[in-house]
């Protein structure tokens, strides 16, 4: 018996969905642009071996990327209080979404910069660039130019991972997904639209990344 | 001589298939005091009204309702483990005088089984910390509260929430608990049942019931028609709860007061 589609009651909730989609997004940008911050200052201290930042990152980078995602949140959002740190719903996503790039970027990031051929370098010397322009334009940029495409589907991957953020009741939208769902028990329709939005958010997180490289990654010097 | 065993075994059964008749037929209330057994029907896989105890033998709310029952009879008790599939058809076929089994009443139910008068509290409420007073919904204004997504508690609550009441919605069970534990939420919306077991396992919070969401209460079922038996039950019940051994069975089990409207 073929399933009968009924997307009316999904779309009662639209406003609902809308402002999960909004809220997700929102929580990738933050995300993003924190975790990526993180992971360039990770990737210089190590590629520099700058002690103790390198010993500190190392450890970093290990534990966050051999646990899982949302035993991190779990770890955040109810374990700090028992510490005595309350953060809410919000803060403890935000927080675990910028860690885990963070932690991922950095190695991603170092990967780059381990890129960037030796005799770069001794040419940016012998042009007397100082060492922080050496490090801009003769490191760092060839670096993120290099791995631009694994960021951005690193980006993407959180962006996706920020689902079980609905588990402490971050009303992004698995969250409003999962609800409406609960109400109306139409969970393919529910899920059928989610999924659509995701993949729209997906598309659009890409296009975005593609313009920011071109535009201040890859471009040229003005 | 290889056929007489098989002829009296024959006379004995239908002898004995007689009697279990007649036994159907007579008053159940005269049968139990005659064999000085009262059977009853207790789960044995729900705590905290009946689970089984390290030492094998069931143990709960349930199991000693049963046994106050069957001591103000002056009989001994016999307990029977059922599960909640079978707990009904275990009393209409006779293999149980009683069932006490955290047993809901509905329509549905009726017709099939008598009920006694209430003798345990279930419920879905709203639950907090001693110092958090919430005495109805209108009360939670300005309130954060941790629910089970898509729980009966989450559906009749959203009715009458207050719009500035901060519902947070949790996948199951122990993500709710432990955002109250960690004091994530001010209050949760759960079953009497959880929350006891909650205040049993732990103190790093205690959850208190502040009003009601929906009540359900537990009754014990008895035979259709079996009159006699449910008044002398019924008789139990009121005189334990005017002494406090019922009140002292809920703080046992459920660590809770009686509700007084039960």
């Amino acid at each position: 018996m073929a399933y009968e589609f009924e997307f009316a009651p999904v779309l009662e909730y639209t406003d609902l969905l809308l402002k999960g989609a909004f809220f997700t997004i929102a929580l990738t940008a933050v995300g993003a642009v924190f975790g990526i911050g993180l992971g360039i200052i990770g990737a210089v201290c190590r590629a520099w071996r700058l002690q103790p930042f390198a010993a500190l990152f190392a450890v970093y980078v290990e534990l966050i990327r051999n646990t899982p995602f949302l035993v991190q949140l779990f770890f955040i959002f109810f374990g700090l209080p028992s510490l005595g740190i309350h953060i809410g719903e919000w803060e403890a996503a935000v927080l675990a979404m910028v860690i885990n790039l963070g932690a991922y970027s950095t190695e991603i990031i170092r990967a780059g910069i381990a890129s960037v051929p030796k005799g770069q370098l001794e040419a940016a010397a012998s042009l007397a660039m100082n060492r922080y322009e050496s490090f801009r334009y003769v490191v760092l940029r060839p670096a993120l130019q290099t791995v631009w495409p694994a960021l951005t589907s690193q980006v993407i991957i959180v962006m996706l991972g920020s689902a079980v953020c609905s588990q402490i009741a971050t009303e992004e939208l698995t969250f409003a997904a999962n609800f409406i769902q609960s109400r109306n028990f139409r969970a393919f329709e529910t899920y059928f639209i989610t999924t659509a939005i995701y993949f729209a958010i997906a598309i659009m997180i890409r296009q975005l990344m593609l313009a920011i490289g071109k535009r201040y990654i890859s471009g040229r010097l003005s | 001589m290889k056929r007489r065993p098989f002829i009296r075994r024959l006379a004995a059964g239908a002898v004995l298939s007689l009697l279990a008749c007649s036994a159907v037929f007579a008053d159940v209330l005269d049968d139990i005091k005659e064999a000085g057994v009262l059977t009853v029907a207790v789960p044995q896989d729900f705590p905290p009204f009946g689970s089984v105890g390290t030492d094998l033998k069931p143990i709960g709310y349930d199991i000693d309702m049963a046994k106050l029952i069957a001591d103000d009879l002056g009989v001994l008790v016999e307990l029977v483990p059922v599960t909640s599939t079978n707990r009904i058809p275990f009393l209409t076929t006779g293999k149980a005088d009683l069932v006490i089994s955290s047993l809901g009443k509905n329509p549905d139910r009726e017709k099939v089984i008598d009920f006694t008068d209430a003798y345990a509290p279930f419920f879905n409420g709203v639950f907090g910390p001693d110092d958090v007073a919430a005495a109805d919904a209108a009360a939670l204004s300005g309130k954060t509260l941790g629910v089970t997504r898509g729980s009966i508690e989450d559906l009749e609550l959203s009715k009458i929430a207050p719009e500035d009441l901060t519902i947070k919605r949790f996948e199951d069970n122990n993500g709710t608990i432990s955002a109250y534990l960690s004091g994530q939420v001010e209050l949760i919306a759960t079953g009497n049942v959880v929350a006891a077991a909650v205040n049993e396992q732990t103190d790093q919070r205690n959850l208190s019931v502040k009003f009601l969401i929906k009540n359900s209460p537990c009754y014990v079922g008895v035979a259709k028609g079996e009159d006699a038996l449910k008044a002398k039950v019924n008789e139990i019940i009121a005189a334990a709860k005017a002494d406090g051994r019922l009140e002292k069975i809920a703080g046992t089990w459920l660590q809770q007061p009686l509700p007084d409207d039960l």
